[in-house]
């Protein structure tokens, strides 16, 4: 104690701090004129003002400069009553405090005076209330004020008052080495009882792995044994499981909030300020990682509800840490509690010594431990979720159930998650695909409608044999007997699936190079054969909803975005034959938009030429020319439904032509007489003709054939001008033929 | 047809409910078994449950998990109140292994996990009484066996005997520190069929309690069920005439098994139980519940 008061006291000790204390005043006053000159040069006015609250602001820095010197010399007890002086600088400082802030030299130099015992007891509550920091508040000063604690000079309320304090301000110390090191001394406060709820909060904050020991447990627990469950103590008791649950059980209390009393009260508003002011280079608080758990419902049976396992270290298993402190020797670097993961640059730092939670299904809700496993190739990732979920699909599957009202709701929930994981990992569970698989044949197509859906668009790219019996036919089933929009949802989940599968196909292409990442050990072609086959199963049964919706527009719109979506696909011969079947019998509103599609698979195919990846067969090849030639017949040359190229082809019957009573059937649609094009030639023959109310459609030849196409390629039809002038080979651009020579 | 030479099938896993029969009264004995804790599993109403495979479960740190599971259970028992691992809890959860409870060599070996709460009597050597008791056992077929990786341990059954609140603790615990999922395990009506002809098909020397199936008629407000009970003589000789080739059971004959009693009991009641579902099924060897309890007797 002598040795302390020594060390308290010396001159040297004082000098050291006074020079540290003018350095930070001439910090102040070189920043005050400098703003002041900026300003002054905007505004001479502003700036006399300037100027005078700048004296303004140097006076009372001279004011705090005098009251802290005051403090600083205290050395025998001061009574507040009838002192004045001390009165005046409690005053000056409260007000600086509560403005500006003080700088961690202030706040030594008050910590000290305060916890010294040399005042009364109302001045230190009012010195420690009004201990503010500006931006940091320097280690040293806290370890010492602790020192003071140990020599006990201070009242029991000030000392209280000291830990609330330190417990609000925690997060502002610059380093916390040494106030670790203190451990031991807090603990050891633990007995009393008032301080005690407060001593749990700091050794909350300050508990590593390394600081649960036996001794430590023993006492904690001998200790509720004395005091019964006390939150505090509870908290505590946890941290110390999560870190150590080899030495410590505890389960809390479900209904259990908060842990600890409020100790930022006092301080709440300057805090907040400070937050603001340091935004950025201070630490967030540190949050209550205790987990709770879910309250689970009584009326049910254990283990019957859809819980998603809470995110907890998994350090229950001995083995596990056993192997941790072997690797803490080696590393020096103990692993990082996933509680205690909350923010993205915490992941960032913390990558390398990051462990998984003891339930990976918890990962499901956690976006940040979603990153880790992008980041981390590991087998037993997706073996523990795919049991998990592969049970918890089954056993939670809402039509499985008699009375199913009640878990839909619950159901619907957690389907909704597990795909916006699969979006988050641009990735299909395999566990969701045979879940799918075998619940889709005995779906009603009604109960948790979109969530299934979606889930169909993440089934696995493989092979489209298992694929066929299992979701296929069931949904092409319920497909044909459900309502339009079930249709159309259908058909916009495919496409999203078609989607999926092209740009993991695309994925797939760039770390070829790997073998072992492709995990179905499937052929290119295969893939391609699977796609494929997916495209002609969309195109059945599209026709077949044709016919069913009497050619619902609505339906059109979602077979029109399949197949826009099927550009990026490598084998477009897939397209053709459910084009020409579409040209028979798409309302002609929509064929524009087939052309354009037609026009971008073209294209498509100019590019894929170049890189050669795929080896089209020379019949694939013909027969993209010849759905080609059939385009060119319809849209240029005026011959549509003469030539039969394909066995299903789109030559029809003169007489059932005849039937439709349609005059000039071989020219009814190419661009002038093209149900989606004739508002332009419309327009156009308004704009040429001005005068001419006839309408006459056939003025349009020759050159102003030429001139229309111009018309039409300044209205923005890009993808009509990207088709003709790839498929046709127009003899001369000046020469007024109709008939363009078709090359392909 | 379906042949099943065996006696040992795999619990499809993970998702299908489906169970055989239970492998532990069929299989020869090995070596290494412990009478008294064979015994111990017999004459118990056990309910039964699918696990997943358990992520580094190690056979070696029996003990240590038993620490730990005690120290849980005592402090899921006083919820709030801490528990330093290793102390006198008056809860004592032992992990053990069941030797000799294989289909097959590559079977993983059973685990027994037995509660204790020490008695309230005063007496010292007072017995510690056991309040609780469950074991994982391994029913897989030997291809899933191969498909399942080094860091995992597939002990696809597991049976609980006792209050629920204590499966709901140990499951919670195996879960939490394995990584595995547990789910109640039904027995369909098929799968009763099949225990009904393999047990009627065993030879049992001592005490021969008659062969009973019951069987459920869905009925509003009120289900009714209606019990079918033969003298196992008669069952066994039934039994004998349908099975062709001793020690192998076909699903051909389970069926034609099965019809004759039908064809009986319509002969003599003019119902269908065809049209009806087995729910139960007890013989003088073992008895199951379509609801996933199951007795072993004998």
């Amino acid at each position: 104690m002598q040795q302390r008061e020594n060390a308290k006291n010396p001159k040297q000790a004082l000098q050291v701090r006074r020079s540290s204390l003018s350095a930070w005043q001439i910090g102040e006053r070189t920043a005050g004129p400098k703003t002041a000159d900026l300003k002054s040069a905007q505004k001479h006015e502003k700036g006399k003002q300037q100027s005078a609250s700048d004296r303004a602001g140097n006076s009372t820095q001279d004011h705090l400069e005098q009251a802290l010197t005051y403090f600083e010399r205290v050395k025998d007890y001061i009574p507040l009553k009838k002192n004045e002086v001390l009165q005046k600088h409690l005053a000056t400082v409260e007000s600086i405090a509560l403005q500006r802030g003080l700088s961690p030299e202030g706040l030594d130099v008050l910590l000290n005076v305060a916890l010294s015992g040399h005042l009364a007891d109302t001045v230190n509550t009012r010195i420690l209330k009004c201990l503010i920091p500006a931006s940091v508040i320097a280690e040293s000063s806290v370890v010492s004020a602790v020192s003071w604690l140990c020599v006990g000079k201070c009242s029991g309320s000030t000392q209280l008052l000291f830990l609330r304090w330190l417990i609000a301000m925690f997060d502002f110390i610059d380093h916390k080495e040494k106030l670790h090191a203190l451990y031991g001394f807090f603990f050891c406060s633990l007995q009393d009882e008032k301080l005690c709820p407060y001593v749990c909060h700091l050794l909350y904050l300050l508990t590593r792995r390394e600081s649960v020991k036996p001794f430590r447990v023993r006492r904690l627990v001998d200790l509720q044994a004395k005091m019964g469950m006390q939150p505090h103590l509870q908290a505590l008791l946890s941290l110390y499981k999560l870190f150590c649950p080899e030495l410590v059980s505890i389960t809390l209390p479900a209904k259990m909030k908060t842990y600890f009393k409020n100790s930022e009260s006092l301080w709440k508003a300057a805090i907040n300020t400070i937050r603001r002011r340091n935004q950025g280079t201070s630490p967030t608080s540190q949050q209550l990682i205790l987990g709770t758990g879910h309250p689970q419902s009584r009326k049910r049976k254990w283990n019957t509800q859809l819980i998603l396992p809470a995110c907890s270290t998994d350090a229950n298993n001995p083995t596990r840490s056993k192997e941790i402190n072997h690797a803490d020797i080696l590393s020096h670097s103990e692993s990082f509690p996933v509680e205690q993961l909350h923010t993205f640059s915490q992941l960032l730092q913390n990558i390398h010594r990051l462990e998984f939670p003891s339930q990976m299904g918890s990962v499901l809700r956690n976006s940040l431990l979603l990153h880790y496993i992008n980041c981390i190739k590991d087998e037993s990732i997706y073996l523990r979720l795919y049991y998990w979920m592969g049970q918890t699909l089954q056993e939670e599957c809402t039509w499985y159930k008699l009375d199913n009202q009640q878990y839909e709701e619950e159901f619907k929930d957690f389907l909704d998650i597990v795909y916006k994981t699969e979006c988050f990992l641009q990735e299909g569970f395999s566990s969701c695909e045979e879940f799918l698989y075998k619940s889709l044949p005995l779906w009603d197509g009604f109960c948790c409608r979109s969530q299934i859906l979606r889930l169909v668009s993440w089934i696995p790219l493989s092979s489209f044999s298992e694929m066929k019996p299992h979701l296929c036919e069931p949904l092409a089933q319920l497909f044909f007997t459900s309502s339009l929009y079930f249709k159309c949802s259908v058909l916009e989940s495919l496409k999203e699936l078609l989607q999926n599968w092209l740009n993991w196909h695309v994925m797939q292409l760039d770390v070829e190079s790997d073998p072992k990442i492709s995990p179905l050990n499937t052929t290119l072609s295969g893939l391609v054969n699977s796609v494929a086959e997916l495209i002609h199963f969309v195109g059945w049964i599209a026709t077949v909803a044709l016919h069913l919706e009497n050619n619902a527009t609505f339906l059109l719109y979602f077979i029109l975005d399949f197949y826009e979506t099927q550009h990026s696909c490598p084998s477009l011969v897939f397209i053709c034959v459910r084009i020409q079947r579409a040209l028979k019998s798409l309302p002609f509103v929509h064929s524009f938009r087939y052309r354009t599609n037609l026009v971008a698979a073209k294209e498509n195919e100019l590019i894929k030429k170049t890189i050669l990846q795929f080896k089209f067969s020379s019949q694939t090849y013909q027969e993209y020319n010849q759905y080609i030639m059939a385009m060119v017949g319809c849209l240029w040359t005026s011959s549509a439904f003469q030539k039969d190229i394909h066995p299903q082809g789109i030559r029809l019957d003169p007489e059932v032509l005849k039937k439709t009573r349609v005059q000039e059937v071989r020219n009814s649609f190419n661009i002038v007489h093209h149900p989606a094009l004739m508002g332009y030639a419309i327009l156009f023959l308004q704009q040429a003709w001005p005068e001419d109310k006839t309408l006459n459609f056939n003025l349009i030849k020759g050159r102003r054939w030429n001139w229309y196409l111009e018309y039409l390629y300044v209205q923005g039809l890009q993808g009509l001008k990207l088709f003709i002038e790839s498929s046709i080979n127009r003899v001369s651009q000046v020469s007024q033929t109709k008939s363009g020579n078709v090359q392909v | 047809m379906e042949k099943r030479s065996s006696l040992f099938h795999g619990l499809p896993f993970p998702t299908t409910p489906v169970l055989e029969p239970p492998s532990c009264c069929y299989s020869g004995w090995r070596e290494n078994v412990d009478p008294q804790k064979i015994a111990f599993l017999l004459r118990k109403q056990w309910t039964l449950y699918s696990v997943t495979p358990m992520y580094k479960f190690s056979y070696g740190n029996l003990k240590e998990y038993s620490r730990l599971l005690s120290a849980f259970v005592a402090a899921e028992k006083q919820k709030g109140l801490a528990v330093e691992v290793g102390n006198d809890l008056g809860i004592k959860v032992t992990l053990s292994t069941l030797l000799g409870l294989k289909g097959t060599d590559q079977d993983q070996v059973a685990v027994l996990v037995q509660i204790a709460s020490r008695s309230q009597l005063p007496f010292e050597n007072a017995e510690n009484k056991v309040v609780w008791s469950g074991w994982f056992c391994c029913i897989s077929g030997d291809d899933l066996l191969e498909s399942v990786p080094e860091d995992f341990t597939c002990l696809s059954l597991f049976l609980a005997n006792g209050a629920e609140s204590y499966t709901a603790i140990v499951g919670s615990w195996f879960q939490k520190t394995f990584d595995c999922y547990f789910s109640r395990l039904t027995i369909s009506p098929l799968n009763l069929a099949w225990m009904a002809a393999m047990w009627t098909g065993c030879k049992v020397d001592s005490h021969m309690a008659a062969t009973e199936l019951v069987f459920s008629v869905p009925c509003i407000p009120q289900s009714l069920d209606i019990s079918y009970a033969i003298h196992s003589e008669d069952a066994k000789a039934l039994w004998d005439t349908v099975q062709k080739t001793p020690g192998e059971v076909t699903q051909e004959e389970v069926n034609l098994f099965m019809d004759c009693l039908y064809s009986h009991f319509h002969r003599h009641f003019k119902i269908h139980l065809s049209a009806t579902r087995l729910v139960k099924v007890s013989t003088s060897i073992a008895s199951a519940h379509c609801d996933g309890n199951i007795k072993v007797l004998d």
